[in-house]
């Protein structure tokens, strides 16, 4: 492709900017993605440096130290109580304490890492015992794949916490050394809680919200992810039929790379293509639309703007769930839109228009729902950004003989797009993960019929999303499938997002903003 | 001669396109005031038909019309009587309790995202805006388990679902870091040279001037219990004594109860419906400014 200077591009017709611009978006694509691969490799070419650096460091701290520093390596804290910062040298040495007596307890960290290569042995079984000379058969309980898996990942977490902080009490040493060679006061315990207050309030307000997203989201993620990697289903529930590791078998049935999995396969590229045409659609119809309310309440010489916004902005106040379901029913075979027309007599009973029967219907029906559902958000966004477009820009281009689809495509497109580009991105993701207006709606329904599996019906309008939620409810509950939905959804999102965000001009420098 | 001819020609052209103009913008007013009307109508008559189907007593069943033929409160009567009372009251505790803790851990979070420049904050962003993209639908099954284990299911639901709910609620910072990153950091470091504590700059300067944005996230919080279905289901698991609204009413719906209980499904939600909007209407200036500037902080 020909690569055109500034002044160039300028004396090109119309078409063919739009198609340079074009070409440039879809050939700066792979270019993307190689610089995401190299930024992976970049990654862990620093995390291997940065390693060999802590290596390094910790050695040269061992030679030089002292005996508290040396000491320290051992006993975590010793030094910094040595050094008489008593509450530090304690909250080290608890710490320590707690992990040690939580990895050798019977049902401790190091008993749950030992049965984690395999996930237990056995399960609920019956042993036969001898009492009183009867032979009785006795049902115990045996290994808990769940369990292990769950405490594993949790022991995993605890000791990457326990190297975190042993590094830290080494660091600290030094630095303590550093500051007793040269004379320097040494901050008390109570200089460490005020600096909690002040300069490192930063840590008392991030304690509990990373706590929080650090057990009930990151520990969960990893422990599904790995769960995608097992045979955990209905019938391995993990406590009378164990559950072990069977490698890639399941993105291999997945992805229709192995011989038995055609029907999970074909199932998805289905979905996902709905999804991807689902997202789309639900994303662009609603932000156009959604502009073009906005612009029509905005424009000069209408009145009760404020009636017409409050009308629209109901549909939010009232819960979802009941605007959904209503509205899903008020669609259904015998539902007040079908029986109405009866009345009418517009049309016969028993052909009454199959808004949730056929999958063409459907597909175009939720659509149109979402609409209903989604443009008063994107009227008040859109009305709020509208708002903040300088008035002279209009005023000059119309005194330049811009009528007004010109204004609109020269001023309030570029603008609203440049600043809403991230929000379109972030709302298209949304989509493809929103769960509640297809479920709600339809439930997935009409029924594919050829595409249902043992492990749950596919319909055609379901998403991944509401794919992934039944494959988990159904007879066979396929937990270790649906984690390979989800994690199939994760990559998509990812590329997306990388491959829009490093084509995307307009990266916004956050600083700039304050 | 021909000099005054232009003239005038040129006057007439121009007074013609004004008028012109003026005749188009009344059209196009026109059109816009119909569209409009017809929106307004499309996007309010699904809650006149709830509002009026609630009234009707003459069937319990989906019917081909609208105004009821007798009108009457036995719907409101029934809802009374069943478990309606105690969903009402699970969610209403949930929303409120997720309204103040939510709200807390949101502003601590954004605050200090917004303010602090410290060693891992761009490391931590980024991990977040990962980890978002993670459905979370997947992590509700080993939630469901440990909630299970901690005996937090079923009749108790409630607290459970609180826990979770606020657990992760940091990561929906963006809307307020964006807010604050708009108050001055000018002020901050006014107080600090007064000699004020980073914590005194927070409770003393910051959070009088971030009152719309509080007032926005706890409208939010409060608003999504409400309509949480999915992990709520999940979590009662079919015990009515720990169902919230949304998936009571849900079932009310399923085929084998539906033609007995579609006009309380309309009376429970008029009457679910009624707080939560109202709240919502009267603070709607705080959610719009909060939709906006999110929006457009990306």
């Amino acid at each position: 492709m020909k690569r055109y200077s500034d002044l160039e591009y300028l004396k090109l017709s119309k078409g063919q900017k739009f198609l340079y611009k074009l070409e440039s978006f879809f050939l700066a694509i792979p270019a993307a993605i190689g610089r995401f691969f190299l930024g992976i490799g970049r990654f862990f070419k620093k995390l291997g440096l940065g390693i060999g650096r802590e290596f390094a460091d910790l050695g040269k701290t061992f030679k030089e130290g002292d005996w508290k520093t040396r000491g320290s390596y051992l006993v975590m804290g010793l030094g910094s109580m040595a050094r008489g910062q008593v509450l530090r040298g304690l909250m080290f040495l608890l710490f320590e304490a707690v992990f040690i007596v939580y990895m050798v307890l019977p049902q401790g960290g190091l008993f749950w890492l030992g049965k984690l290569d395999n996930l237990g042995d056995q399960g609920v079984h019956k042993v036969t015992e001898n009492v009183f000379g009867q032979t009785v058969e006795r049902v115990v309980y045996g290994d808990n794949s769940f369990r292990i898996l769950l405490y594993g990942v949790l022991t995993i977490f605890f000791i990457i916490a326990f190297i975190y902080t042993w590094r830290l009490n080494i660091k600290q040493n030094k630095i303590a050394q550093d500051y007793e060679r040269s004379g320097r006061h040494l901050s008390s315990g109570r200089d460490d809680l005020r600096a909690l207050v002040d300069e490192q309030f930063y840590k008392t307000l991030l304690a509990l919200p990373l706590t929080g997203i650090l057990v009930f989201t990151v520990m969960p993620i990893v422990f599904m992810i790995l769960v995608a990697f097992t045979n955990y289903d209905g019938t391995h529930d993990g406590l009378n039929n164990l559950f072990t590791w069977v490698g890639l078998d399941n993105f291999n049935t997945m992805l229709g790379w192995s011989s038995g999995g055609t029907s999970y396969s074909a199932a998805f590229g289905e979905i996902l293509t709905w999804t991807l045409i689902w997202a789309f659609f639900a994303t662009f119809t609603n932000y156009f639309l959604g502009m073009f309310v906005a612009m029509m309440i905005n424009k000069k010489g209408i009145k009760l703007k404020k009636v017409w916004r409050t009308i629209l902005v109901l549909t939010i106040a009232i819960p979802q769930f009941i605007s959904l379901l209503y509205v899903g029913k008020m669609f259904a075979k015998n539902g007040l839109i079908n029986l109405s027309l009866i009345n009418l007599g517009w049309i016969t009973p028993g052909n009454e228009l199959p808004f949730w029967e056929d999958p063409t219907w459907a597909r175009i029906t939720v659509i149109l729902v979402n609409i209903w559902i989604g443009i008063p958000y994107l009227m008040l966004i859109a009305t709020g950004i509208l708002m903040n477009i300088p008035a002279d820009l209009y005023e000059s281009s119309r005194i330049d003989g811009a009528n007004a689809w010109q204004q609109y495509t020269k001023i309030t497109l570029p603008y609203m797009l440049f600043i809403t580009g991230p929000y379109l991105l972030t709302s298209f993701i949304g989509n493809m993960n929103n769960f509640n207006v297809i479920y709600l709606l339809t439930g997935g329904a009409p029924t594919n019929a050829a595409l249902s599996t043992a492990a749950g019906s596919v319909g055609h309008t379901d998403l991944l999303i509401t794919w992934l939620f039944k494959i988990t409810m159904g007879a066979e509950s396929k937990y270790n499938m649906a984690s390979v939905v989800g994690i199939l959804v994760f990559a998509i999102s990812a590329i997306i997002s990388l491959v829009v965000y490093s084509v995307l001009p307009s990266i916004k420098n956050e600083e700039d903003f304050q | 001669m021909n000099n005054e001819n232009t003239v005038m020609e040129n006057g007439q052209v121009r007074l013609k396109r004004h008028m012109g103009l003026k005749a188009s913008n009344t059209i196009a007013n026109t059109i816009i005031y119909i569209i409009l009307i017809v929106m307004s109508v499309i996007w309010l008559l699904p809650f006149v038909f709830i509002v009026l189907q609630s009234f009707r007593c003459e069937s319990t069943w989906q019917v081909g019309y609208v105004v009821p033929q007798q009108w009457g409160l036995d719907n409101y009567i029934n809802l009374w009587k069943s478990d309606f009372k105690k969903w009402y009251l699970n969610t209403f505790i949930i929303a409120l309790v997720v309204a103040v803790l939510q709200t807390i851990i949101v502003l601590c979070m954004s605050y200090t995202l917004s303010r602090f420049r410290f060693k891992m904050r761009s490391t931590l962003m980024r991990l977040m805006l990962i980890l978002g993209m993670f459905p979370g639908m997947l992590t509700m099954i080993i939630l469901y388990r440990v909630l299970k284990d901690l005996g937090l299911t079923q009749a108790n639901a409630v607290p459970g679902l609180i826990l979770v709910y606020i657990a992760s609620s940091g990561m929906g910072y963006y809307v307020s870091k964006g807010f604050f990153d708009t108050i001055p950091k000018s002020l901050d470091e006014a107080a600090r040279v007064d000699g004020a504590t980073r914590a005194q700059v927070l409770t003393k300067i910051i959070l009088p001037l971030a009152k719309p944005i509080v007032i926005y996230t706890v409208l939010t919080a409060f608003m999504g219990p409400w309509g949480d279905f999915v992990f709520a289901r999940y979590v009662s698991f079919g015990t009515s004594a720990g169902m919230n609204v949304a998936v009571g009413m849900y079932n009310w719906l399923n085929l084998d109860q539906i033609g007995a209980r579609y006009t309380m499904f309309c009376a429970g939600g008029v009457i679910v419906a009624i707080p939560v909007a109202v709240l919502f209407m009267c603070l709607q200036k705080y959610y719009v400014e909060g939709v906006t500037g999110g929006a457009v902080k990306g």
